[in-house]
């Protein structure tokens, strides 16, 4: 039930790397999610970004499920990976 | 310097007494949104009350349309510090839609189409503080700002005001929904600036 023009709004996974660099040491982007919605699997990067809210949503592209919900306060950052299986985080010089 | 601009900003609050701290006054509409606008045929459309025993009392469009409606202008405040004064809604009183609803529940789940979740206190919706509201300024809600139908619960901010609503879960024990589940407020009352978890 939604029109295919409504998912153009969405940004993808990489504007959401300067919120996350705060958080990780290493450039998330990069790192692969697994959707607990339906397994897909792919860079944080591909994710499709809802920056219009109250916090950042990142929507699996492939079945519309949330995968991560970034919330900034003024002094700390919530950051919900209830949506993601796991994380895939390669590793500098393997 | 520093008094000049205080004396701007003391002027500004005195002139717009409605609007809670930190907030800023729009006369726009802003579209805040976790996803994408479902288009909700109204053939499809369905709004359930799930009582804390499994219970449910559901209505169509249609028989949603005849229960008696108020008109309500009222003041909304948004968690990303915009407020909007004055705006007029047609809905229906959450206190017609749970009134024959047999419940010692305490606590509600608000349900949309699309997924999107928040957690109200029963005693919130009642008593003509909430409604689910399907005209704005006198026309058809648009999808943009959650049509065919939306909650108005005007006194608390307004991610609590669920778009595409389509439900409700009566429940014995609070739970966080979508926002109040990633660092938002459980409650959320704009006059106590309760944003975040904590506030």
């Amino acid at each position: 039930m939604t029109a295919p023009g409504d998912r153009a709004a969405a940004l993808d996974g990489n504007a959401m790397a300067g919120d996350l660099r705060e958080i990780f040491a290493v450039d998330v982007t990069s790192a692969r999610f697994m959707c607990a919605g339906c397994t897909h699997t792919d860079a944080v990067a591909t994710l499709m970004l809802w920056h219009q809210a109250p916090g950042l949503v990142a929507r699996c592209p492939n079945c519309d499920d949330v995968v991560m919900r970034v919330v900034r306060a003024p002094d700390r950052v919530y950051l919900d990976l209830r949506g993601s299986v796991r994380l895939e985080v390669p590793l500098e010089g393997s | 310097m520093g008094i000049i601009s205080r004396g701007f900003g003391g002027r500004r609050r005195e002139s717009v007494p409605g609007l809670p701290p930190g907030q800023y006054l729009t006369h726009d509409f802003p579209v805040l949104s976790a996803g994408p606008t479902p288009r909700i045929p109204l053939d499809r459309w369905r709004f359930t009350v799930t009582t804390e025993t499994g219970d449910q009392k559901s209505w169509n469009w249609t028989e949603f349309q005849a229960l008696p409606a108020d008109d309500v202008t009222v003041d909304i405040h948004c968690v990303t510090k915009w407020s909007k004064l004055g705006t007029t809604w047609r809905g229906v009183s959450l206190d017609t839609l749970l009134a024959d609803v047999e419940s010692a529940a305490d606590y509600t789940m608000v349900h949309s189409f699309g997924g999107y979740t928040t957690n109200v206190p029963m005693e919130d919706l009642l008593d003509g503080k909430a409604w689910v509201a399907y005209k704005f300024d006198g026309e058809d809600l648009e999808p943009e700002h959650g049509g065919p139908a939306r909650l108005l619960i005007p006194h608390l901010y307004f991610w609590k005001s669920a778009k595409w609503v389509n439900g409700v879960q009566l429940m014995t024990e609070d739970d966080p929904g979508f926002w109040e589940a990633a660092g938002y407020h459980m409650y959320g009352d704009p006059w106590r600036e309760q944003r975040y978890q904590g506030d």
